[in-house]
């Protein structure tokens, strides 16, 4: 079972995501994006980012380290392809992300996310493990 | 679906009552089908979340072609106060003066029609359009920098179109107060290669015949004929812009905690107007705005080269001129009257168009007696119209109307919708010769995924905040 799925806002896209724990559904949440943006199976990880951020809860963290994510790709026009956890708290984090740039010739784009918003931003723990769910604009 | 109440309080304007934290009641512009519509997703409950902001002022309006944002709804007008008062990057939205501009041409619908594939192909190829799209132009910092303080100034000293084209835009193309050291180093780098460039999603650049004219004086004084060849472009700041507002917004949403700003939605994010932070969004939002409009202008250019070619003509046989350039993502200072009394507002348009009424001072003088061009475009292959400001706009939205036909689809539900048709094949059908960039564009942008244009614009009409001059419909379509 895929560890996302879309869900509809009028102008945008919705995502909800899980996972076992709170690293996971970080984890999850980032993969995500990309296997939206483009075919995963065509990116290799061939090179590392470092993705270092804070937030005062839950949410504002998902959404900061979200927003770094993001850039990887609107900004560095680079793709991902995994992503580790090295630190994780309550405030921060810090992960490693492996891609490569993107390259027209290789890798198509089927879907363009501009900006992920704070608008009805959720992270909720359950009996099965954590759930978000979080609005983008596209 | 919304669980606001809303009071019916003439044909076309309903009412959302003050309650709660509200500091203001809301006004929502519609007939009655769409305000069924509206009432179905949460844009009336973003209404009232609006109208809790500090410093607003009479009320949180609404236009007819209002639908689900995030923060302010689609179609959203609010006007603050200078003191006390705020500004809020999701008021705007991440497409900073996202736009539309609309050119005329000496052609007429007989001309085009034997070479329109011929036409939309070459503007395809000819203008930079769809996903991440790069411009020709690599803008090394410091001239990335002067797009940002002249806007379509900068353009036209650089060769793209003429001076001319200057007074048929809102402020001349050029918001005043742009500092483009307010603008992150991210930002520039998303922006240095996409001035010139159509980007993806809603954005098109259209080739449209005159259909009607609804005020013969107004057209002719317009330029606007009946059977005329015309183009309209949308776009805006593209990434530039998206992540001078994400900047912003995260360091607003940590300022309103540290305030003690009480938000019914962190979307709202906001900072005092008068505060270092509040003057600091607006600078870098001028620089934006002015981005977005020399884009546009570029585009106008490579346009009238891209039909030039096509159709073997001089620039002089083409005679392709510039009508008006709006921007409907926007925050501007303006002076309203306000319960009698001249005030300076901070006014909000999110999904709104500026609305000028005839011998407003902000217009050039060739807009004194018609009063500010406004251009509504209509989805995907529908076509667009032109209206022009009125005085009952400066009365009760701050000079302000719709701005679009405004989705009523999910673009997942189109897709569901589109699914195992052939939408460029039903487009032909329809008399639309459409190419788009990227596969799924289309199947999103079904006109079954947009309201009926023509009921927003008679509502707007209606209302008597701004008044019908010409229809346009449209022949071909480059979607991005």
């Amino acid at each position: 079972m895929k560890a996302y799925h879309t869900f509809d806002h009028t102008a945008d896209l919705g995502l909800a995501i899980t996972g076992a724990s709170v690293e996971e559904l970080f984890s999850n949440a980032a993969m995500a994006v990309f296997d939206l943006i483009t075919d995963l199976a065509r990116v290799e990880p061939r090179e590392i980012r470092h993705i270092v951020v804070e937030g005062e809860s839950p949410e504002d963290l998902l959404i900061n380290f979200l927003r770094e994510v993001l850039y990887l790709y609107n900004g560095e026009r680079w793709l991902m392809k995994e992503i580790r956890m090295s630190r994780f708290g309550d405030a921060a984090l810090e992960a490693e992300a492996r891609g490569e740039p993107l390259d027209p010739q290789k890798h198509e784009i089927c879907k363009e996310i501009k900006a992920v918003t704070y608008h009805q931003a959720e992270v909720h723990r359950t009996p099965e493990g954590w759930t978000a769910r979080v609005i983008f604009d596209v | 679906m919304s669980d606001v109440k809303l009071r019916r309080l003439d044909e076309y304007r309903w009412e959302v009552p003050m309650e709660g934290a509200m500091r203001v009641p809301g006004i929502i512009y519609a007939s009655e089908r769409l305000m069924k519509a509206m009432g179905q997703d949460e844009s009336p409950k973003q209404v009232a979340n609006v109208a809790q902001l500090p410093g607003i002022v009479k009320c949180s309006l609404a236009m007819p072609d209002m639908h689900w944002g995030y923060g302010f709804p689609i179609g959203g007008v609010a006007a603050f106060e200078l003191d006390g008062g705020v500004v809020s990057p999701g008021g705007v939205g991440y497409d900073i003066n996202c736009g539309c501009r609309l050119m005329m041409t000496n052609l007429s619908h007989g001309e085009v029609r034997p070479k329109l594939e011929k036409i939309v192909n070459t503007l395809f190829h000819h203008v930079p359009s769809g996903v991440g799209s790069k411009g020709s132009l690599k803008l090394p910092r410091s001239e990335e920098k002067k797009v940002l303080a002249e806007g379509a100034r900068w353009a036209v000293k650089n060769g793209y179109g003429s001076a001319g084209d200057l007074d048929s835009m809102e402020d001349g193309g050029c918001l005043p107060g742009a500092d483009p050291e307010a603008v992150s180093e991210r930002a520039l780098e998303r922006g240095k290669d996409q001035v010139g460039t159509l980007g993806s999603g809603n954005h098109f650049l259209e080739v449209e015949i005159v259909e009607e004219i609804f005020d013969r004086d107004a057209a002719s004084a317009l330029g606007i004929e009946e059977g005329q060849v015309a183009v309209m472009v949308h776009s805006g700041s593209r990434g530039l812009g998206h992540q001078v507002c994400d900047d912003y917004l995260a360091k607003l949403v940590k300022l309103v905690d540290r305030l003690g700003i009480a938000l019914p939605d962190r979307q709202l994010a906001c900072a005092y107007i008068r505060s270092p932070e509040g003057q600091q969004y607006l600078s870098a939002m001028a620089c934006a705005a002015n981005y977005a409009w020399a884009n546009r202008q570029m585009l106008m250019h490579w346009t009238g080269e891209a039909l030039e070619r096509a159709l073997g003509l001089s620039p002089r046989e083409l005679g392709m001129r510039l009508v008006y350039d709006v921007c409907h993502n926007i925050a501007k200072i303006e002076e309203h009257v306000v319960d009698g009394k001249k005030m300076t507002l901070c006014v909000h348009r999110k999904g709104a168009t500026r609305a000028f009424p005839p011998g407003h001072p902000a217009l050039p003088a060739k807009f004194r007696r018609t009063g500010q061009p406004v251009l509504i475009p209509g989805d995907m292959g529908t076509g667009s119209y032109v209206l022009v400001g009125t005085e009952k706009a400066m009365e009760e939205t701050f000079g302000s109307t719709c701005h679009g036909a405004g989705r009523v689809l999910s673009r997942a539900a189109a897709i569901k919708a589109s699914k195992g048709r052939a939408i460029r094949r039903e487009m032909e059908d329809r008399g639309v010769l459409v190419m788009a960039a990227a596969k799924g564009t289309l199947a999103e942008e079904i006109p079954e995924a947009y309201k009926d244009i023509d009921e927003v614009v008679n509502v707007v009409h209606g209302a008597g905040l701004s008044r019908k001059v010409a229809r346009l419909k449209a022949i071909g379509c480059i979607k991005g």
